[in-house]
């Protein structure tokens, strides 16, 4: 098994919060990883560390082999992890085939001597982004403005575009949450189908079924720090698990 | 969609050939001159809505740029003793001017972003002003003169009303390119979400500024033309606080961020404006005026003029194409429910 993103010791504080404290994550390449953990343990915000929107207080990010700790989120992107947020971030007032072709700057080397008035998104951008938008089923909607999608379909569309650059991995911040159960199917098989084709996934998830269905390994967060990781199966029944979620008499002490 | 762009084409070569006419349709100077500033907005209000437009960014100091291009000629002038027609040829500078200051002044301002960048530009727009108020070689209060042009009345106005309009098209035309393109779709990108993006590879801040710079060059240059035309510029005319205003609401009222929606505004406003100034005879009155109008525009026409007709006429386009659909893809069950429901929507629409 090779590793492709690995979180050495992660501490991360807000003021006298400690949302991060020595969190360790290993993502096996062409795994769907799952990381889970009670609200406020700390998931979303490890994943701005590996991301770079938040800078790690210690501890390092390594993304093969290379440290990436500290890369702005443009380097970070550029390296090959894409990231969708868990209140999507879709350019509304532009077109959705437009959020696409913004998405594909990265992809030809020389983007920064094109010339700059040329028309938005060559025929070669244009196509891949189709692709896209008919992989994850909103195609129908390239010319309308992103802004008038539904919740569900902002997901599609985030992960379509995070999709255009061929990531190596993808990091999806609850791609299920506020979503209907047929688009949840819909994410679901895509993340199936491309995972086969070698896409890596780490996903942040409170729907238990979604996680468990989809993961091959979960990693538990609880208190910035992992508790418990595995495959879901023996994640299930860990006792710590248990304790995170629904809290122990010992953890109650230790609280007060 | 080709009959659109037909249309379309078809409107624009209209107006093009109604601007040409114009000046010799109408020789009456009054009506040249509101010809000329009609013009005038025109450039000023594309070319700053092809920055705060497109990026989302609000400046209020655009009038730095029309100021300063009007002053630097000015005292260019003064200084090499340039005598008429001669003044022309600095216009090239007026214009490295409007973007030469655009550098340091975005390099400051665009580093913050929404309401603090708007109280920054008027900073700034001040420090200019008190500039031309106590800097020596402004003139200051009593301000400058730009060459003596010995042309006839009809002349004058029709020849500043053609350099002016070769500014406007070629300003339109720019604004146009930028939209449709690469940059212009990084812009509006930035107006969305700066920060994603950002981080999707859109290298914000040369962005911004490439925008800055070229909308505040082609203000410098509407400047000079403006000086050489009304001959004379003070402080408060050069750097008048209600130039950004009134540049601000022609976008807005035309429809921020579209390509039309400015040219449209000014179209519509500065005739207006001019009219109000000459019928009432009180130049306070007419600022009521366009500040009642903001209001009217921020209340029901917050997007604009061209998005919300737009938005209108393709809903509209769209119901009828639902429509249409329904009427060709009758099935039984759809008869039925027809003949239940009493007359289908065709029915009612054609009986209204």
């Amino acid at each position: 098994m090779t590793v492709l993103l690995r979180t050495e010791g992660v501490s991360k504080a807000f003021g006298g919060v400690q949302a991060l404290d020595g969190a360790t994550i290993e993502v096996a390449q062409g795994s769907i990883t799952g990381l889970i953990g009670p609200n406020g343990s700390g998931k979303t915000t490890l994943f701005n560390v590996i991301t770079g929107y938040e800078r790690p207080d210690s501890g390092a990010v390594y993304f093969g082999d290379r440290a990436i700790t500290g890369y702005s989120p443009q380097r970070v992107f550029a390296a090959g992890i894409g990231r969708t947020f868990q209140l999507t971030r879709i350019f509304g007032r532009l077109t959705v085939l437009e959020n696409m072709l913004i998405a594909a700057q990265h992809k030809s080397p020389g983007h920064q001597v094109r010339n700059p008035l040329a028309r938005a998104g060559g025929a070669a951008d244009r196509r891949r982004a189709m692709e896209l938008l008919e992989f994850t089923g909103i195609a129908g909607h390239a010319s309308a403005l992103a802004g008038t999608l539904s919740y569900g379909q902002r997901k599609l569309l985030e992960l379509a575009y995070v999709l255009v650059t061929d990531p190596a991995i993808v990091l999806l911040d609850e791609p299920a949450g506020g979503v209907n159960p047929t688009l949840i199917n819909l994410i679901g098989d895509r993340i199936t189908d491309l995972n086969a084709n070698g896409t890596t996934f780490l996903i942040v998830e409170h729907n238990m079924e979604f996680v468990m269905g989809l993961c091959q390994h979960i990693a538990v967060l609880d208190y910035g720090t992992v508790v418990a990781a595995g495959p879901p199966d023996i994640v299930r029944n860990d006792p710590r698990v248990l304790d995170a979620y629904l809290g122990s008499a010992t953890d109650d002490e230790q609280d007060e | 969609m080709n009959r659109v762009v037909i249309l379309r084409a078809c409107l624009v070569g209209a107006a093009l050939a109604a601007a040409a006419i114009f000046p010799i349709a109408f020789t009456n100077q009054l009506v040249l001159t509101m010809g000329f500033f009609t013009l005038l907005y025109i450039v000023a209000a594309v070319a700053w809505n092809l920055f705060s437009g497109y990026t989302g960014y609000i400046s209020l100091g655009h009038a730095v740029f029309f100021g300063s291009g009007a002053y630097v000629t000015g005292i260019v002038a003064r200084d090499l003793h340039l005598g008429g027609a001669a003044e022309f040829a600095l216009l090239p500078l007026a214009l490295a001017v409007g973007a030469l200051i655009a550098v340091p002044f975005g390099l400051i301002a665009l580093r913050v972003r929404r309401h603090t960048f708007v109280v920054i530009t008027i900073a700034i727009f001040f420090i200019f002003q008190l500039m031309a108020f106590d800097l020596k070689t402004t003139g200051g209060t009593a301000g400058l003169y730009s060459p003596f042009l010995p042309w006839g009345p009809v002349v004058f106005g029709q020849r500043f009303y053609y350099i002016v309009l070769a500014l406007a098209v070629g300003t339109v035309a720019i604004s146009w390119l930028i939209r449709g393109s690469r940059f212009g779709l990084q812009l509006r990108a930035i107006r969305d979400d700066e920060d994603r993006a950002a981080s999707l590879g859109v290298r914000a801040m040369p962005v911004k500024l490439t925008a800055f710079v070229i909308s505040g060059a082609i203000t410098g240059l509407a400047g000079a033309i403006w000086f050489f035309y009304i001959s004379q510029i003070l402080p408060g005319s050069g750097f008048d606080p209600i130039f950004d205003l009134t540049v601000a609401l022609m976008a807005f009222f035309g429809g921020l961020g579209t390509v039309s929606g400015p040219l449209l505004g000014a179209l519509i406003i500065e005739p207006v404006q001019y009219y109000l100034n000459f019928q009432i005879n009180n130049g306070y009155l007419s600022q009521i005026v366009l500040g009642a109008l903001f209001l009217l525009v921020i209340l029901f026409l917050p997007r604009g003029l061209v998005p919300t007709v737009g938005e209108k006429a393709s809903s509209w386009r769209a119901r009828r194409e639902s429509r249409a659909l329904d009427a060709g893809a009758i099935s039984a069950g759809q008869v039925v429910r027809e003949q239940a429901s009493g007359p289908g929507p065709i029915a009612k629409g054609t009986a209204r």
